[in-house]
């Protein structure tokens, strides 16, 4: 219950910090929200020397509008992703994806760049961050780079962010006026996705002009479901056309079996909810 | 070991903590605050719900030295001269509980939920305290307590964490 001893700084800016990572070495740790990282310390499933809680850095917090993009800081919180107005109205997806995790506690402390950086496979913020094309942003001693989440993701619980490094910002391109829905399928409330769909189209007068469709849990990363795309973009919307390009759903996806779910049942899953995804959402 | 300062039910305490302490530990070992109890190892069942400014959170699931500087409302910070909160009152009324176990943890969520939606549907409250598992009610009670509460709080009036009046300083070492 009780986590293993460990120093703990707590720097107000992202140069304080990326110096304390760097200073800390291998087994300097960076906490975000806490909400993942406190249970494996709890569990001594992890025993870092120095812990750098990345709570006391203004700059970290917040969305805002960056031209033809919405940046959201490493550490808003899913309760602020929820609420914020400019990400309503701009990126939808994430929004909609952010209500499902956990509950209203967790919802609270845990935070977007905590979420993406730990890239749980079930975890459900990743999909829509791969669906949406958005751009990571990665700060280190040589400065900050930025990384498409088409190459952030790169297995379980790995990502491009590297030994000194923090992640600081995600930048989405805006989607204003698309449909969203996030379709989630698990066992009981505040539970892991066991399969997830994460939907956003754009209808303009009943023919689907543009699509993009994330899956969580179908591999060890996030899975971009592109034959879907393609198979609905430029139809007339109606539901027999998206049943039948949802078929789609399962191609280059490698599942795994586990208690929850075989890997031929979570195919059947990703089939069912990106039809209920991509209906919902351009309804 | 790291200074922290935070206000805990309106007094204000400042002690020495090792970063490791999680902040249900710093309230029932240092501040003797049992009434915030441990029910998981896994961060789910919510029993240890408190508000660290003005938001509900596990609080197995916080350092304490994430505190520092923060005001924390227990469920022992919810009476009012000598009378109980709304849904404190709500939850003895309508027979809420069997154990006991869930309940501070389950009051806390509650006044965070109508903090935030004071005329919650029954879907809502069961959303609202979906971080809070409860092993021998089967919810219902729970539910109906919560939706009573709203009622008997109406018009707007709900706990507040705020500590207005001059707070002593209180060592909190036991
Ligand atoms: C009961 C419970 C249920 C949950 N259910 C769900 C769910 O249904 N869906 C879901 O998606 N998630 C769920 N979560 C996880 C939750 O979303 C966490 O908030 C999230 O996984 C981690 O975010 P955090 O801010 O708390 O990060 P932390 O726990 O602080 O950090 C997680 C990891 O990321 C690293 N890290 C964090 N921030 C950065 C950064 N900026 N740069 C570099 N590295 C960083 C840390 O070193 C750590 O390894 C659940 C958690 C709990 C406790
Ligand atoms: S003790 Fe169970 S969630 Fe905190
Ligand atoms: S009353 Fe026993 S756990 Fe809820």
């Amino acid at each position: 219950m009780i986590p293993a001893s460990f120093d703990y700084v707590r720097p107000t800016t992202v140069d304080e910090a990326v110096q304390a990572l760097v200073d800390g070495g291998e087994d300097a740790k960076i906490m975000a929200g806490g909400q993942s990282f406190i249970p494996v310390l709890r569990l001594r499933m992890g025993d870092p020397s120095l812990v750098i809680d990345l709570g006391g850095i203004p700059e970290l917090r917040g969305v805002r509008e960056d031209g033809d993009q919405i940046v959201v800081g490493a550490m808003t919180t899913h309760h602020e992703v929820t609420r914020d107005d400019l990400l309503a109205r701009h990126v939808a997806l994430i929004a909609e994806a952010t209500k499902t995790v956990a509950d209203f506690q967790v919802r609270h402390r845990g935070t977007l760049g905590g979420a993406l950086a730990h890239a749980d496979p079930a975890g459900d913020l990743a999909a829509p961050t791969l669906a949406l094309d958005a751009e990571l942003v990665i700060v280190g001693q040589n400065g900050e780079r930025r990384v498409p989440a088409a190459d952030f993701f790169e297995d379980y619980f790995t990502t491009a962010i590297g030994p000194g490094e923090i992640l600081t910002a995600i930048r989405f391109p805006k989607y204003t006026g698309w449909g969203a829905r996030y379709e989630k399928f698990n066992r009981v409330a505040q539970a892991w996705s066991i399969v997830a769909v994460a939907a956003t189209v754009k209808v303009d007068s009943g023919t689907i002009t543009d699509a993009r469709i994330g899956l969580t849990n179908m591999a060890g990363t996030p899975v971009r479901a592109r034959a879907v795309e393609s198979a609905l973009v430029g139809q007339s919307m109606s539901e027999e056309t998206v049943r039948a390009a949802a078929q789609a759903a399962a191609e280059g996806t490698s599942p795994t079996s586990d208690a929850d779910a075989g890997s031929d049942y979570r195919e059947h899953l990703a089939r069912v909810l990106t039809g209920r995804a991509v209906l919902a959402a351009a309804g | 070991m790291a200074r922290i300062r935070t206000t805990v039910d309106g007094l204000v305490y400042e002690d020495d903590v090792e970063p490791r302490m999680l902040l249900v530990q710093y309230l029932r070992e240092r501040l003797g605050k049992t009434g915030t109890v441990i029910g998981c190892d896994t961060s789910n069942c919510g029993a240890c719900t408190v508000h660290l400014d003005g938001l509900s959170v596990k609080s197995c699931s916080v350092l304490a030295v994430q505190a520092n500087g923060s005001e924390v409302l227990t469920v022992e910070g919810l009476e009012r001269d000598g009378q109980l909160h709304p849904v404190q009152q709500a939850f003895h009324d309508n027979h809420a509980l069997q154990c006991g176990y869930c309940t501070p943890g389950m009051i806390m969520q509650s006044i965070d939920l109508l903090g935030d939606n004071p005329d919650p549907s029954e879907q809502e409250v069961r959303e609202g305290i979906e971080g809070n598992l409860c092993r021998c009610t089967g919810y219902q009670n729970i539910v109906r307590a919560v939706q009573d509460a709203a009622q008997k709080m109406k018009p707007g009036a709900h706990a507040s964490t705020s500590s207005s009046a001059a707070a002593p300083v209180a060592g909190g070492g036991a």
